[in-house]
């Protein structure tokens, strides 16, 4: 459990790690929380041999809140998500989220940022990305752009970053409605068994807007649009959920893991969602 | 004059002995990070050594290229099998008299298996060395599952036991099979069976899991060539027989070997065997003169270091229509992997497991384990447990169950209805066993009656109605357990390891000032002996154990024993310990009686003190008797107040205990929550009721990984799938679930202060409390028999197939 040699940088400015980037080449990962880069390292599965640590770059932490838009900084570990009032008000399910990721410890220095752009289709916050539509803001040696969480996530592991670019902040906008994010875990510090992000709007006792994204059911993770479709002007009754729940099924692909087969994935992966949906329009 | 003497209550409170729920005298360093474990020891120029392993399961070695490695800075030796064969240390004897290779000779036989050792000067160095060594495999068919191991066509696993069939324990029948141990009277078994009113058979697997302590295996070996002294640090359960193994295969003198067992931050078995990773420490101190550390990471502590379970039990259990159980037949088959390395009494190649006829009078049984090798990890440790007896209580506790649902009976009345009652004590069992004492139905009554059991029956009826009306999707199950341990090896006649008997020892001083030091041929591994042994001696000699130092580990100044595990040390070593403070008690009369003037039979014992009989104001305290021993000359009498005793138990002790267990369950997705966990416990005579609570809160929380979810798992290539923390289950304070203890008190009859032992208890009822209880949340559906781990998908997957998903 000892990692090959590498270098270390610890760069104060976005720039600054930013041009360690493009100066250090393939060879250079940038390191937020490192739960799930050190692991890799120290178990000699990835050959890297330039680390560049975020942790000093003051501008990459914090959390704005400017009318309904809310802005993370991507080194915002997921206590300072858990302990923030204000991101509570405009969005709880993130902190209901980043509460049942991994444990104490871990969530003190886990970032979302690490979370969000590592690309595994194991972590908890792309899906709810996705589910809140929001938007990764990108820094690199071309200067700053912006990708829709939706349209970051290519397989596992495979984003649309490219590897010269830092994850800077992600911005979106306080949802209207209901919010719920349920996960079946085996333990605690376990990645999901199934998750579902639901986010639903309700006008006149009907649903007017839904959003449903699923995590750790592919190799990346899932918007369901059609699931939400399914929900959006019904009245959420069982066969408008049914509805939604089999659009969902259609677009997951669990595979067989020691969590289980793909057939008892599939058969949570709606339990889930169900229980979601009710939480969700519960507080709609 | 002697001062006002104060009332006996607060002198036998004063001592803190028997019965007193003392404070570990260890938490004070444990607590604030202090204590001194194995990877602490820094010594000075000492190398370190990490393994190439085998990414295989099952390959012939064509070639090991190490002159890579060799050349990085730093790398002082890497040790194949090659170099170690000159010294004959390229293989080495295992505790159940088989062989197992030190480092990888001429093939792999499981993934994970040492192939060669880097010596280098740190430990990051010899990790990068590691990755240089260029191994030129060939892969072979390989051997997962033990019913395939003895088909006429399986792969040769062990080609240095070719033409033997002949092994430690009886006759060999196949290239794959170890042994067959047979107990009890099969034709008498079989008679009974197939005449019986009913006959309930069922598989009942108890899956391979780990101990996984948190601490890793681990060693540091120091060879000084000046003296020609070998010094080993390391994470050994039986410091003694580690040294008496290492003397024996390495040629050296045994005086001139020291092992030392530090802090040991667990054990539960798994360090109770020799690994690989101390002899190549031994053998490159040795070769370098210089320390060399080796201490394992996790992954390679759950994929190589022993592993326990894995025992497929095939049972059928006969009874009369109203629910007499008149007999019990077994076959086990026992996977033991690539070498039989299982820590058992020489005699025992199955362990106890022949306790399987559990807490009840069963007039005739039979019992056969056939052990076949595998290419996985060797082991088959005692993970907190007795030998083998976790998995017989399973057995007999699965078997009870399926009876029942046989019998269309509520199983707590059929446990009532077989237990072995009082006045049956000492029990001759069918399988061999004397056990000591026990009074069960009382055990039981309690239980019932703390946990309201039939109230939860009701509970749970009209939870299984609403169930069935839609009105909710989480079933109720109440698992009910009752154990019957043995523990406390054992009785030099029948017990010994690698022919060392198993009895065990204690070596007290007594200072001139009244304080004391004991040395134990034990070792704690968090089990606080130096606690509780302070209590027993305390209790016996009238000083206060805060006066006590209770000393183990180093066997240059401990006394010879056989370690700690398999609930030993307080039948054993606890016994020795009381032993021997009454040999300081009987030379402290005669001291008491000269200081007195009067005669030895005219002075009592009292607590703290010998008074005269008849005249309690004249009276010696021990610390004034400890003071004359040294300053006085007594006619007669030699100076100074010191006792030795070594312990061979007559017996085994036999603790017992009544588990019950009330879990919901969730069809949908498996998942589970516990209501409710009540745990009695009857070990005898309580020394520290503190620690029991923390042994058995440690014990049944073990118990719920290894039942709820906790394994080692291979594919069918023979890969671990379970090496690390993420797959391998182990509770946080978060999944622990809450315990409710309680006790009843039988003491044992031939043990000197009455005391069974209960470490291990815990485990042993737990693992079929929890079990029982999803089996019970299904037995409305017809469910008898499932497997363990029962983690979500294996749940979900019960409640499937029943049909319970519609």
């Amino acid at each position: 459990m000892i990692p090959a040699p590498f270098d270390y940088h610890r760069p104060d400015t976005v720039e600054a790690a930013v041009k360690l980037m493009a100066d250090l080449g393939d060879s250079a990962r940038v390191i937020a929380g490192g739960h799930s880069l050190i692991p890799l390292m120290k178990m000699r599965m990835t050959d890297i041999a330039h680390l560049v640590d975020l942790q000093k770059i003051g501008a990459l932490k914090g959390i704005a809140i400017d009318g309904d838009t809310v802005t993370i900084g991507a080194m915002t570990t997921q206590q300072e998500l858990i302990g923030n009032a204000a991101l509570a008000g405009a969005a709880p399910i993130i902190r209901e989220a980043a509460l049942q990721i991994a444990d104490p410890q871990v969530r003190y220095v886990g970032t979302i940022g690490g979370n969000v752009a590592n690309g595994d289709p194991g972590n908890d916050m792309p899906g709810l990305m996705q589910c809140l539509d929001a938007t990764y803001h990108l820094q690199g040696p071309d200067g700053a752009r912006e990708i829709k969480a939706r349209d970051f996530y290519e397989a596992a592991y495979f984003t649309a970053r490219a590897d010269d670019e830092i994850l800077t902040a992600i911005s979106f906008q306080a949802p209207a409605g209901g919010q719920a994010y349920v996960k079946q875990k085996r333990k605690t510090g376990d990645y999901a068994t199934a998750a579902a992000s639901v986010i639903i709007a309700k006008s006149d006792g009907n649903c007017s807007a839904a959003s449903i994204a699923m995590t750790n059911l592919s190799d990346t993770p899932v918007w369901c649009e059609a699931a939400g479709q399914a929900l959006a002007g019904s009245p959420l009754g069982e066969a408008d959920v049914e509805n939604a729940v089999r659009a969902m099924l259609a677009v997951i692909n669990p595979q067989d893991d020691n969590k289980g087969p793909a057939e008892f994935k599939r058969h949570t992966a709606a339990v889930i969602l169900r229980r979601a949906i009710e939480r969700a329009a519960s507080r709609a | 004059m002697n001062e006002m003497t104060p009332p006996k209550t607060e002198r036998t409170a004063a001592l803190k002995g028997l019965g007193s729920a003392r404070k570990r005298v260890e938490d004070a360093r444990f607590t604030q990070g202090k204590g001194n474990y194995v990877d602490d020891i820094k010594l000075p120029g000492m190398l370190f050594g990490d393994f190439v392993r085998s990414p295989y399961a099952h390959a012939r070695i064509k070639s090991i290229d190490a002159e890579k490695a060799k050349a990085l800075p730093g790398v002082i030796a890497v040790l194949t099998a090659a170099d170690l064969a000159p010294l004959k240390l390229h293989w080495m004897p295992t505790l159940a008299g088989d062989v197992q290779m030190v480092l990888a000779d001429g093939k792999v036989l499981f993934q994970g298996q040492e192939v060669a050792f880097v010596v280098a000067e740190n430990r990051y160095i010899a990790a990068d060395a590691v990755e240089l060594v260029e191994v030129d495999y060939e892969e072979l068919p390989v051997v997962v599952d033990p019913f395939k191991a003895e088909a006429p066509d399986a792969p040769v696993l062990r080609e240095d036991l070719a033409g033997k069939s002949e092994g430690a324990h009886g006759p060999r029948r196949h290239h794959n099979h170890i042994f067959t141990w047979e107990q009890g009277d099969r034709d008498a078994t079989e008679k009974v069976l197939a005449s019986a009113d009913v006959v309930a058979e069922e598989m009942v697997y108890y899956h391979r899991t780990h101990p996984c302590p948190l601490e890793t295996c681990g060693c540091v070996a120091s060879m000084d060539k000046v003296n020609g002294k070998l010094t080993v640090w390391g994470t050994f359960q039986a410091p003694h027989a580690v040294r008496t193994v290492a003397s024996l295969i390495s040629g050296i003198a045994e005086h001139n070997i020291r092992i030392i067992s530090p802090d040991i931050g667990g054990g539960f078995g798994n360090k109770v065997g020799v690994y690989p990773g101390y002899i190549c420490s031994i053998v490159a101190s040795i070769v370098t003169g210089v320390p060399v550390k080796w201490v394992e990471d996790r992954m390679e502590n759950l994929m190589a270091t022993a592993f326990a379970r894995d025992y497929w039990m095939k049972g059928k259990i006969s009874a009369t229509k109203d629910g007499r159980i008149t007999g019990l037949w077994c076959h086990v088959t026992a996977d033991h992997g690539a070498f039989d390395a299982c820590a058992d009494p020489t005699k025992f190649p199955a362990g106890f497991f022949n306790i399987c006829t559990g807490s009840y009078d069963i007039p005739v049984a039979y019992l056969a384990v056939d052990g076949v090798y595998t290419n996985k990890a060797p082991g088959g440790v005692a993970y907190r447990c007795s030998f083998r007896v976790t998995e017989a209580a399973y057995f007999i506790e699965r078997m009870i169950e399926v009876l029942a649902i046989r019998l269309g009976m509520d199983s707590a009345e059929l446990r009532a209805k077989n237990f072995i009652r009082k006045d049956q004590f000492p029990y001759h069992s069918a399988l061999g066993w004397e056990y000591d004492s026990g009074d069960y139905h009382t055990a039981w009554d309690k239980a019932l009656k703390a946990v309201d059991y039939e109230g939860l029956r009701r509970e749970q009826a009209q939870r299984l109605e609403d169930f069935k009306a839609g009105k909710t999707r989480k079933l109720i199950g109440i698992g009910l357990t009752h154990f019957t341990e043995i523990v406390g090896a054992g009785p030099v006649k029948n017990c010994d390891i690698l022919g060392l008997g198993m009895f065990d020892s204690c070596e007290i001083r007594i200072h001139p000032t009244g304080s004391a030091i004991a040395r134990l041929g034990t070792i704690s591994q968090g089990q606080g002996h130096a606690t509780t042994f302070a209590q027993i001696l305390a209790s016996e000699i009238g000083i206060p154990a805060d006066d006590i130092t209770v000393e183990e580990g180093d066997t240059d100044t401990a006394p010879y024993g056989l370690g700690t595990y398999g609930s030993r040390s307080t039948p054993v070593a606890g016994a020795a310990t009381a032993m021997a403070g009454r040999k300081i008690r009987a030379k402290a009369q005669m001291i008491a009686a000269y200081l007195l003037e009067v005669h030895d039979d005219d002075v009592e014992w009292d607590i703290d003190r010998f008074a005269v009989k008849g005249a309690p104001e004249r009276f010696k305290t021990m610390k004034e008797i400890a003071f004359a021993a040294y300053n006085q000359a007594i006619p007669g009498i030699e100076p100074g107040l010191e006792a030795v005793s070594y312990y061979d138990p007559p017996n085994m002790t036999y603790p017992f205990g009544a588990y019950i267990c009330v879990m919901e369950i969730d069809v949908d997705t498996g998942e589970h929550e516990i209501r409710q966990f009540y745990a009695l416990d009857d070990c005898g005579t309580r020394i520290n009721p503190m620690i029991i609570e923390g042994q058995v809160h440690g014990g049944a929380t073990e118990g719920y990984a290894i039942a709820m979810g906790q394994e080692i798992a291979y594919d069918e290539m023979g890969n671990v799938k379970t090496a690390t923390l993420m797959d391998f289950f182990l509770p946080t304070a978060w999944e622990t679930p809450h315990y409710t203890t309680d006790f009843t008190v039988t003491p044992s009859p031939h043990h000197p202060i009455g005391a069974k032992g209960v470490g291990e208890s815990p485990n042993v009822g737990s693992v079929p409390a929890f079990s029982n209880a999803v089996h019970d949340a299904f037995r409305a559906f017809g469910l008898t028999q499932t497997h363990m781990p029962h983690d979500h998908w294996r749940i979900w997957r019960t409640a499937h197939e029943l049909g319970l998903h519609g």
